[in-house]
């Protein structure tokens, strides 16, 4: 049984990093080969570095999930606060389900849709092209919104909402109690939301691809155009360098995790419980 | 002695339950004040609208006979006490302290001196620095209750504030809490449903059920005279008899006339007769102005509990006398121990300790039948 479990394991991982481990090594492969490793070169990562439009494509989409990021971040922490405190059960419930369609909603439903509505939109307004970074971040906000509601509102939960009182009882205004109260403990569920909407705007292919003008195209879409053609090693050198960094936004986000649970259980342990009989 | 806080006539409903129904209370200076009730009786309702969480429906209150009812918390020259601290886990324990007097703008160096006066008051001065989720229960408490007092408020609302403490801890509490508010003069509205904390350490005690004050006074009148048998029986234990009060100082229970020092009731005027179980004297059965059968002893340490069979009717009795089981005594009764209350809603809701003996049983076997 232990063997088993063992062996599973090992397959997993083997599976889930078997194509990554071939990429990095082919990254650095000296030849085009993909199945000869002839020596140990950084020349992709040097023509990489070269190849203009690459790296102009590798800024769109960091300028892009950056604005993303920034824009849903603090609309998905205000949409959070404000679903929170709904009193009525069943408004709440259809706010929350609202909420979920873009994450359960497919991405190519989503794409068109939106593309429509751009399109539709800029023809009212005359325009001749209607899709451009805006659209494209509008989109993207879309749909990174969801993800970071459902990482604040938990943590809106969990906090002891005596907190926010206790402020205001202390000279607090409302206003001034969320950003010295609320913010700090929400904090957490506020940074993974932020490091999820980075990652998922990032490597969005589908709805970018239906939202993008010309005049600005993100990286997944100029590999996407490339496949039709070779994809060059460069890109392997690319992909290498993108998946550490994703790695380490990863690693970031569970140590920021690690630390505000290790403090929630602090405090319970060392704050008696009891019953409450609070009326 | 200065009134502080006025609430008049003031109603509160959630979802349409009457939580507080026509309620008035005066609050005075320098005052050590307890609100002191079973859940649900609107005690913690009443002391978050005087600290400015809640709006009453109807009726006012004044603070300084200034109409409050709708001034935000911020502005009110109350703090609280939470049941559960509600100490900002991301700040350490001076900043905690430290937090109203920075929201005043206060310079940093009487901030300083400000939070270690307070943290010596509180006897914490050596965990300045300490996060506050490593402190234990009892230290938590101290540090709320430093942060509440350092903007010297007018007034103090503490709500249940040693519930989650262990005993011998609320013990030190409460006569620490009681130094506290002797040494600030500010006034303190405590609530809790404990009636012996309640007892030792108020000025005055407000006894409430259902929305509606029943009695307010001093612990020893609440004790000594209750208004009716709901407030008799929540604080302490009574033995409550039906009787009849037959002319002034002259009365009926049991079959059996009593002297008492009560007076100002119509005569033939049907009443509720409160004896307490100390206050009962054990003689033998030939002596007894009532006779009896034991039918339960209890060793509690300091004296005995015993419930007696009168007529039908149990009392319960506390004795340093030794008595046995089915053991036939009389009692006796001085006038003062005899307190008449007229009847109320609550008569006949409390004060026989008939069920007493088989509650006991249903707990120790939750499959028997009575």
């Amino acid at each position: 049984m232990k063997i088993t479990s063992k062996i599973y394991t090992a397959l997993i991982f083997v599976f889930l990093f078997a194509p990554i481990a071939v990429l990095l090594i082919f990254s650095f492969n000296e030849t085009k080969s993909l199945s000869v490793f002839s020596g140990f070169s950084l020349k992709w990562y040097k023509e990489l570095l070269g190849d203009r439009s690459t790296l102009e494509s590798v800024q769109n989409t960091l300028i892009l999930a950056f604005s993303a990021t920034v824009v849903s971040t603090v609309m998905g922490t205000a949409a959070a606060v404000g679903l929170h405190r709904l009193r009525k059960k069943w408004y709440r419930g259809l706010i929350n389900t609202v909420t979920n369609i873009p994450m359960i909603n497919p991405d190519i439903i989503t794409g068109i849709s939106m593309m429509l509505v751009f399109v539709f939109v800029g023809r009212l307004w005359g325009a001749s092209t209607s899709l451009n970074f805006w659209t494209m971040l509008i989109a993207h906000v879309t749909f990174c919104l969801p993800y970071v509601i459902f990482q604040v509102l938990p943590k809106l939960r969990q906090m002891d909402k005596d907190l926010l009182e206790a402020a205001m009882d202390l000279g607090c205004t409302p206003m001034r109690a969320f950003f010295k109260v609320t913010l700090p403990e929400i904090l957490p569920g506020i940074i993974t939301g932020a490091i999820m909407a980075f990652t998922l705007s990032l490597d969005d292919f589908v709805i970018s691809y239906f939202t993008s003008g010309n005049d600005f195209q993100t990286l997944p879409i100029r590999i996407y155009g490339m496949t039709k053609k070779t994809v060059t090693p460069k890109m392997y050198a690319l992909a290498t360098i993108i998946f550490f960094v994703t790695m380490t936004l990863l690693l970031l986000n569970n140590i920021v995790d690690d630390e505000d649970s290790r403090r929630k259980r602090e405090l319970k342990k060392n704050t008696i419980k009891q019953g409450g009989n609070k009326k | 002695m200065k009134k502080i806080i006025e609430l008049k006539n003031i109603s509160k409903a959630f979802d349409g339950e009457l939580i507080l129904d026509n309620i008035s209370l005066d609050i005075y200076d320098n005052e050590f004040i307890t609100l002191l009730g079973p859940s649900g009786c609107g005690k913690t309702t009443t002391l978050r609208l005087i600290g400015g969480f809640e709006q009453p429906d109807a009726g006012d209150i004044l603070f300084m006979g200034e109409r409050m009812n709708h001034t935000p918390p911020h502005k009110r020259n109350v703090n609280t006490v939470f049941q559960k601290y509600a100490l900002f886990p991301h700040l350490n324990v001076f900043e905690n302290v430290a937090f109203p007097l920075r929201e005043r703008r206060v310079p940093k160096k009487e901030i300083h001196e400000k939070v270690h006066e307070m943290l010596s008051l509180v006897m914490l001065e050596s965990f300045a620095n300490r996060r506050v989720t490593s402190l234990s229960g009892g230290q938590q408490q101290r540090v709320a209750i430093a942060r509440a007092l350092i903007n010297h408020p007018k007034v103090l609302l503490l709500d249940e504030p040693l519930g989650a403490l262990d005993l011998k801890l609320r013990k030190d509490m409460q006569q620490e809490l009681k130094k506290i508010q002797k040494s600030t003069g500010i006034t303190f509205i405590f609530v809790t449903h404990d009636q012996e904390e309640a007892l030792s350490m108020s000025d005055t005690i407000v006894v409430m059920s259902e929305g509606k004050i029943q009695q307010i006074g001093a612990p020893s009148d609440i004790y000594n005279e209750p208004v009716n048998a709901f407030v008799a029986d929540f604080i302490g234990e009574s033995n409550i008899i039906d009787g009849v009060m037959l002319e002034n100082y002259k009365v009926s229970f049991s079959g059996h006339i009593f002297t008492c020092l009560d007076t100002g009731f119509a005569q033939g005027e049907p009443v509720d007769v409160v004896v307490r179980p100390e206050d009962v004297d054990i003689v033998p059965e030939s002596e007894g102005m009532l006779c009896g059968v034991v039918t339960q002893v209890t060793f509690m340490g300091v004296h005995n509990e015993i419930i007696v069979d009168i007529g039908g009717f149990k009392w319960m009795i506390q004795t340093t006398d030794s008595v046995n089981v089915d053991e036939r005594i009389g009692i006796y009764l001085e006038p003062d121990a005899i307190h008449i209350m007229k009847k109320s809603k609550y008569s006949g809701m409390f004060g026989d300790y008939s069920s007493y003996s088989n509650e006991l049983d249903e707990l120790s076997d939750p499959g028997g039948e009575e």
